[in-house]
């Protein structure tokens, strides 16, 4: 059916579309909207949100969906707190791979319950959201680590484009940024060039088919959870890296938002359908927006209403097409 | 593992479950707080407290029937307690109680009545629609109040979360007002038959001359009602009302369903069960008070007991509870 790929892709071009439109009404109305300091300022704070929304895309991809990833981001992000607290010297790679590792883990743990009891995803992670989230702030009494080694500050700093401001205040593309770039194009090449991107692909079509055609759903699924429990331990980092300390409460309860960015880019909650443009341009039309509407100097209180009344547009706009394209041929189930 | 003919008819095993469940959640949380769990006091602190998220699951359970899902459970009870608050306190006639209250719930319906309109007829799939929803509606409470806390009720209004009717808490004879109404509605009414029908198998409730559509839109209305008694009890019970209370309670609304044999994919789910779950987690959190153990930890434990849960009616009935 080629007939699928080419009306995904037009959800794509619509919301490429209103991505730039939006971009040109913001440029009007506010000369610092696409100065580069504003628009790499954009890139480095969403790159948090950037990598969640890749690993829920996945996860949405396959027929899941998962809500437990704020948690796991929290547990991963506290526990290599603590052990660059003891360990201060160590290297900076240990704290990026101790969470992503510890993420990977969680996520694994959330794919056998999954599996095993056959009950929808949505449930299980709100259990193993509330047992991880709850079990971790018991255990640290909910405490911030602010005393981060020099070497985990400094990472931070990093820019591979260094430029200065007029006022003499370096500004530029930051490794925060380099990485969801990184983590949005492994993402795209699994999904597209490996046989399990296409498994997942096929597990979200129609899981009865795949496992006809002889997918292991289950190493399908253990994938997709503990890819997503992965991003979540990187994003942990990430998100560490940009408010420089360690908040357990910091995170847990915005899972909507990436939830909101990835239906935004094209991807259906039904499985099957979503891609890495689309989950991109969802994080970054919710960026831009917000990013405007400050700059406008609109009411911050207001920002959830323009953000709901996108989603909502997006949302009705992608149910009508889909209406429009079944009608146009009915579909017989055959046996 | 059971044989097909050794198995408990289902409809009893899971109430079986839960009821055990809760007698030992009781046995266990009476004898670490030494008695104190079974004193009058810790009663009456429980019939206070298990009102609201009493209503907001009834208010969840009711989409999760016919397979959906209210996302906006909690926002809208926002709301409704901001737009009451704001007329209790602006408004100053001797009916101002009645106003609010009516108001308050007018605001409730229509955000449910539009929830059913995306839903049913612009088919929105649920978890999306009412997502839109809750940002939009929370966003409107934010705008209204800019972050501020509205406090300060006339007495006759807190009477609602506050008061006792012949010894027994107001929110509790309203808790349970509403789940008797409730339970005779999707027992006896057609209304409630064709929700469940329309959980199992809308297609075929579409062609059995069912209007699906009407149905849904009622469906989301009234789930859309109950959030906003949910909103009076909560404001009525802190004498206050603001954007972002209990936005925690969202995935426990869910969370109580489905341990009360709610079934996510629509068609199963009884009230009876979804009481016995409200009292264990009502158990647990009260419990873990009383020991002075934090909340955080309470909810690691519901968490834990939902798994828990799944896992036993897993192997109770084989692969019989997830219905493909």
């Amino acid at each position: 059916m080629s007939v699928v790929p080419r009306v995904s892709g037009r959800n794509e071009v619509y919301l490429l579309m209103v991505f730039l439109s939006l971009v040109a009404v913001l440029a009007t109305f506010s000369d610092k909207f696409l100065t580069l300091e504003n628009v790499f300022d954009i890139l480095r704070n969403y790159s948090f949100l950037g990598i969640l929304t890749l690993g829920e895309l996945v996860v949405l991809i396959s027929g899941g969906i998962d809500v437990s990833f704020m948690a796991v981001a929290t547990v991963a992000q506290y526990v290599m707190g603590v052990a660059i607290t003891i360990y201060p010297f160590a290297h900076i790679t240990i704290a990026i791979l101790l969470p992503m590792s510890i993420g990977a883990a969680l996520g694994a743990l959330n794919a056998v319950l999954i599996y095993y009891t056959r009950v929808h995803p949505v449930i299980i992670t709100i259990a193993t959201l509330n047992v991880f989230y709850g079990v971790l702030v018991f255990l640290t009494g909910g405490r911030w680590i602010y005393e981060l080694p020099n070497s985990f500050f400094a990472f931070a700093q990093r820019m591979p484009i260094r430029l200065m401001s007029k006022a003499g205040v370096p500004y530029g593309l930051s490794v925060l940024t380099l990485i969801w770039v990184f983590v949005a194009a492994l993402t795209w090449f699994i999904l597209n060039y490996l046989p399990i991107g296409r498994k997942i692909y096929a597990l979200g079509g129609n899981p009865e088919a795949a496992r006809r055609a002889g997918v292991n759903i289950f190493m399908v699924m253990l994938f997709v959870y503990a890819y997503m429990g992965l991003l979540s331990g990187l994003a942990g980092f990430v998100q560490a890296q940009l408010t420089q300390l360690i908040q357990p409460n910091s995170m847990v309860g915005r899972e909507l938002d990436v939830l909101a960015a990835v239906v935004l880019g094209g991807a259906s909650v039904f499985g099957g359908s979503g891609s890495v443009t689309g989950a991109i341009l969802g994080v970054l039309t919710v960026a831009i927006v917000r990013n405007g509407l400050i700059l406008m100097k609109i009411s911050s209180y207001w920002h959830d209403v323009v953000i709901g009344l996108i989603l909502a547009a997006a949302a009705a706009t992608t149910a009508y097409q889909s209406k429009k394209h079944t009608r146009r041929g009915v579909r017989i189930y055959v046996q | 593992m059971f044989n097909r003919a050794d198995r408990l008819p289902s409809r009893y095993a899971e109430t079986i479950v839960l009821v055990t469940v809760l007698t030992l959640t009781v046995v266990l949380m009476s004898v670490l707080t030494r008695g104190r769990l079974l004193g009058i006091r810790s009663f009456e602190a429980m019939a206070f407290q298990m009102p609201l998220l009493g209503v907001l699951t009834l208010a969840q359970m009711l989409p999760m029937l016919t397979g959906g899902i209210d996302l906006s459970v909690i926002s809208t009870a926002n709301l409704t307690g901001i737009l009451t608050a704001l007329v209790l306190t602006r408004i100053d006639v001797w009916y101002a109680t009645a106003l609010g209250v009516a108001v308050g719930l007018t605001a409730a319906l229509s955000v449910g009545a539009v929830n059913g309109l995306v839903v049913a007829f612009f088919e929105v799939s649920p978890i999306i629609g009412t997502l839109a929803m809750m940002i939009l509606v929370k966003g409107v409470a934010l705008a209204i109040t800019r972050g501020y806390v509205i406090a300060g009720f006339p007495n006759q209004f807190l009477f609602i979360g506050g008061g006792s009717v012949l010894g027994i808490p107001t929110p509790f004879v309203l808790l349970t007002v509403t789940a008797i109404a409730m339970s005779v509605m999707l027992t006896r009414s057609p209304f409630g038959v064709s929700a469940y029908m329309f959980g199992s198998n809308p297609v075929a409730t579409q062609f059995s001359g069912i209007n699906t559509r009407m149905l849904l839109l009622r469906t989301y209305t009234i789930s859309g009602l109950l959030s906003g008694l949910a909103g009076l009890i909560m404001i009525s019970r802190f004498n206050a009302a603001q954007a972002d209370y209990g936005a925690s309670f969202l995935l426990l609304t869910v969370l109580v369903c489905v341990l009360g044999v709610v079934d996510p994919a629509g068609g199963v789910g009884r009230v009876v069960d979804v009481a016995v779950a409200l009292a264990i987690l009502q158990t647990v959190a009260t419990g873990f008070n009383l020991m002075g153990l934090s909340s955080h930890l309470a909810n690691a434990l519901w968490g834990a007991i939902l798994i828990l849960v799944i896992i036993i009616r897993r192997s109770l009935s084989g692969a019989g509870f997830q219905r493909s």
